[in-house]
């Protein structure tokens, strides 16, 4: 005997197991049995795909929304292979979507739900549903633009259940808005729950098929003949053949990655997944108060139709020729759904930013707006007489104290360590395409504070800065352009660092530079055609020895900040 | 009693030559398929990421406060690059200044099995708590099951100031 022998039987001795495989394996079904008969086992093998590429996921996927996007981003970008195991579970949750429909047809229209395979179909029916499930908690994972506000709609059509609604809207967790909760939720379902529940169903559903044995056609008398190896050599065929087209997608087809998720973004116009559309082209044809009646009932009533079929139809098992209604009925189905699914992709405008953003792989823009955004600048909101200073003059004369001071703390803070600047590879967000909705001081400084908070993902640290300073870096980072932004960065240490003593002894409060501050003192604009180095030396030293009748105190600064001051002033422009 | 009945096995209607192809095409094609998920998941799996790099070198201690002669444990702030994610990790080292002001330091882990060691005056030694190696000053082994000197931190002094690298390759 040969060690393999062996091993086997000593195996099949404690277990049983060779026993029990080849009674599996060489199950009676009906000479009738063919090819058609295989989708149901290309259904299975298609949930093990998404079993094993899921578990590779979840090897390096962080399930919080604070993270998910990055870890994401990481798995696309940065490990080799990750874009072919995402795009095998994505497009395998396409087809295995496919694959579980085209399986259901097929019964259908062969009519083998009848008696006494009532609790196959709906067994069966129930694994539909959960398919769908997977889809629908699986298409938040990402936490893109397009998973949260697709997640959005879903949760809002739940909300609309009569009755139910505020109670399913709570066990989402979506009451006020998709966030922690409600992904948490859609994670445990996606990864905890659906995936044994749907283990248990298909035993359960395999087993009902060989307790009453393969439905064989009307009339069918011939021998039986063995499951093994024909049919599974016919199921095999199919199973290879689906996976090297799924193998193809995943390489050739980009699975969308699309900006952080952006509850502020007004400008999303969210889709559900392709499968979904109908439905939510379906709903379109309900106004007002019937919208409920496109969103909830007439669904409800199609699945619990679907799952009555067999006490519907009872009649004796008929030739597949004769089934014209089953027939029929697909047929006008599959009409209606493909007219449905046409026209929600026609009628769909493209999002500018997905298609930018997912051309080139996002590897340091969580934040990054679309180029089209930037296009808008100067920033309006904020007072900037500056912005339209004469181009000859140094970039960084055309800031004021206030912008420059805050240039000032952006070079101190390290900013440029992440923010490079054009053309640079930085971890974040080019900082001239910041977002039209983000070019506030308003929102600016509560990202600064808790960045983390504002975006979820971001991976920025805090700024632990004083209320002024944020202002000021603020301010700064509203004036940055795509044309500037080298030239301010390249600012000479002087300018920044008088600016920021000039800010911190609150020169404003009695003088002006560039139309900003108080008049109380003169206007410091081209403060250097009046006066040198030595005289404002002294003046700081004791105003009114060189300027009777001064009301300036007296400044002591640091020779260091002495010598930045003084610099910076006298380089001041003088304006019109 | 447990043994297969043989005769099961025997298909009624497939000739032996076409069982033998589709076993063949079962196994052949079912080997294929798991080898086309198996090798990118290990590549997946075991490939490092693409290099993101950290920060390579870190402003610590003002080298005039670091006394001369005693192994002294100094904190200090680098980036980390972790998976998705670059964070400020808090990081030691055990620096000895020597009587020119040349600098060593130390990572903080026992070369054996990582445990954090500390200085211990009066035996004048670093002594690691876990599996008790103790290496000299000088970071040398003195005993216990520690494979290899210390390791050390290149260092590098920029005005006044000790600057802390990545550790340095092992010779």
């Amino acid at each position: 005997m040969s060690p393999a022998r062996t091993v086997i039987d000593w195996l099949e001795h404690r277990t049983g197991i060779e026993s029990a495989v080849k009674g599996f394996l060489y199950e009676d079904i009906p000479a009738s049995a063919g090819w058609h008969q295989i989708i149901g086992s290309m259904a299975v093998f298609f949930f093990v795909i998404q079993v094993f590429t899921g578990a590779m996921l979840a090897f390096n996927y962080a399930p919080t929304p604070g993270e998910a996007y990055n870890s994401v981003k990481y798995i696309m970008t940065e490990l080799t292979g990750g874009p072919l195991i995402r795009g095998l579970h994505h497009w395998g949750a396409s087809m295995m979507l496919i694959i579980v429909v085209l399986h259901m047809i097929q019964v259908f229209i062969y009519g083998a739900y009848k008696k006494p395979r009532e609790a196959t179909w709906m067994v069966g029916v129930t694994l539909l549903l959960i398919t769908l499930g997977f889809g629908l908690t699986g298409y938040l994972l990402p936490w893109d633009n397009r998973a949260y506000w697709g997640t959005v709609v879903t949760t809002q059509i739940a909300s609309q259940a009569p009755l139910a609604g505020p109670y399913l809207l709570r066990l989402l967790g979506s009451q006020g808005a998709v966030g922690n909760v409600t992904f948490s939720r859609f994670y445990a379902l996606h990864t905890v729950l659906l995936p044994p529940l749907t283990i248990i169903l298909i035993g359960i559903h395999i087993y009902l098929v060989r307790k009453h044995g393969v439905a064989a056609a009307p009339g069918d008398t011939a021998p039986k003949r063995k499951f093994f190896p024909e049919q599974v050599f016919k199921d095999t065929v199919g199973i290879a053949l689906a996976f090297i087209v799924l193998f193809i997608m995943a390489i050739v087809a980009k699975v969308p990655l699309e900006r952080l998720a952006d509850p502020t973004d007004t400008a999303y116009i969210p889709r559900p997944e392709w499968y979904f559309l109908f439905l939510f082209q379906f709903l379109k044809l309900f106004k007002g108060s019937l919208e409920v009646v496109g969103s909830v009932v007439l669904p409800g009533v199609a699945v619990l139709t679907l799952f009555l079929i067999p006490f519907i139809d009872r009649g004796p098992m008929i030739r597949l020729g004769k089934r014209t209604f089953a027939i029929t009925f697909v047929l006008l189905a599959a009409i209606a759904w493909t007219g449905l699914t046409t026209a929600a992709v026609v009628t769909t405008p493209k999002n500018q930013e997905s298609a930018d953003e997912t051309e080139t792989p996002a590897t340091e823009t969580p934040e990054a707006a679309p180029a089209s955004a930037a296009a808008s600048l100067p920033a309006t909101d904020v007072a900037s007489p500056s912005a339209g200073a004469a181009a000859s003059t140094p970039a960084w004369q055309q800031l004021n104290a206030e912008e420059l001071a805050g240039l000032g703390i952006f070079k101190k803070q390290g900013c440029t360590g992440c923010h490079a600047g054009a053309g640079q590879k930085g971890i974040g967000p080019d900082l001239t395409k910041i977002p039209k909705e983000h070019r506030t001081v308003a929102w600016l400084v509560p990202h600064f504070k808790n960045p983390s908070q504002i975006v979820p993902g971001s991976v920025m640290p805090p700024v632990d800065l004083s209320a002024p300073d944020l202002n000021a870096l603020s301010l700064f980072v509203l004036t940055l352009t795509p044309q500037n932004e080298a030239a301010l960065l390249a600012a000479p240490d002087f300018a920044t660092q008088g600016a920021q003593v000039y800010q911190m002894n609150h020169c404003n409060a009695c003088h002006q530079i560039d139309g900003v501050g108080a008049t109380l003192g003169p206007a410091l604009d081209g403060v250097g055609l009046r006066h040198d180095r030595a005289w404002l030396e002294k003046h700081f030293a004791d105003p009114a020895s060189v300027s009777k009748d001064s009301i300036m105190p007296a400044y002591k600064f640091m020779p260091m900040d002495l010598d930045a001051i003084c610099k910076y002033l006298l380089q001041l422009p003088k304006r019109g | 009693m447990d043994q297969p009945n043989q005769a099961q096995h025997a298909a009624v209607d497939v000739s032996p030559t076409r069982r033998a192809f589709y076993i063949g095409f079962i196994n052949g094609a079912m080997g294929l398929i798991g080898l086309a998920l198996a090798a990118p998941a290990a590549i997946y799996l075991l490939f490092p990421p693409k290099l993101r790099k950290g920060q390579d070198w870190v402003k610590t201690a003002d080298l005039a406060n670091l006394p001369t002669g005693t192994p002294t444990e100094i904190s200090f702030e680098r980036t980390r690059v972790d998976g998705w994610k670059v964070t400020n990790v808090k990081a030691t080292a055990w620096v000895v200044k020597g009587p020119y002001s040349e600098v060593v330091a130390f990572s903080p882990q026992c070369t054996h099995l990582g445990c954090a060691y500390h200085w211990d005056d009066p035996s004048h030694t670093f002594i690691c708590p876990c599996h008790a190696s103790v290496f000299a000053i000088d970071g040398k082994v003195l005993s216990g099951p520690a494979p290899r000197p210390l390791d050390r931190f290149m260092t590098k002094i920029e005005g006044g100031k000790l600057d802390i690298g990545p550790v340095e390759p092992q010779a």
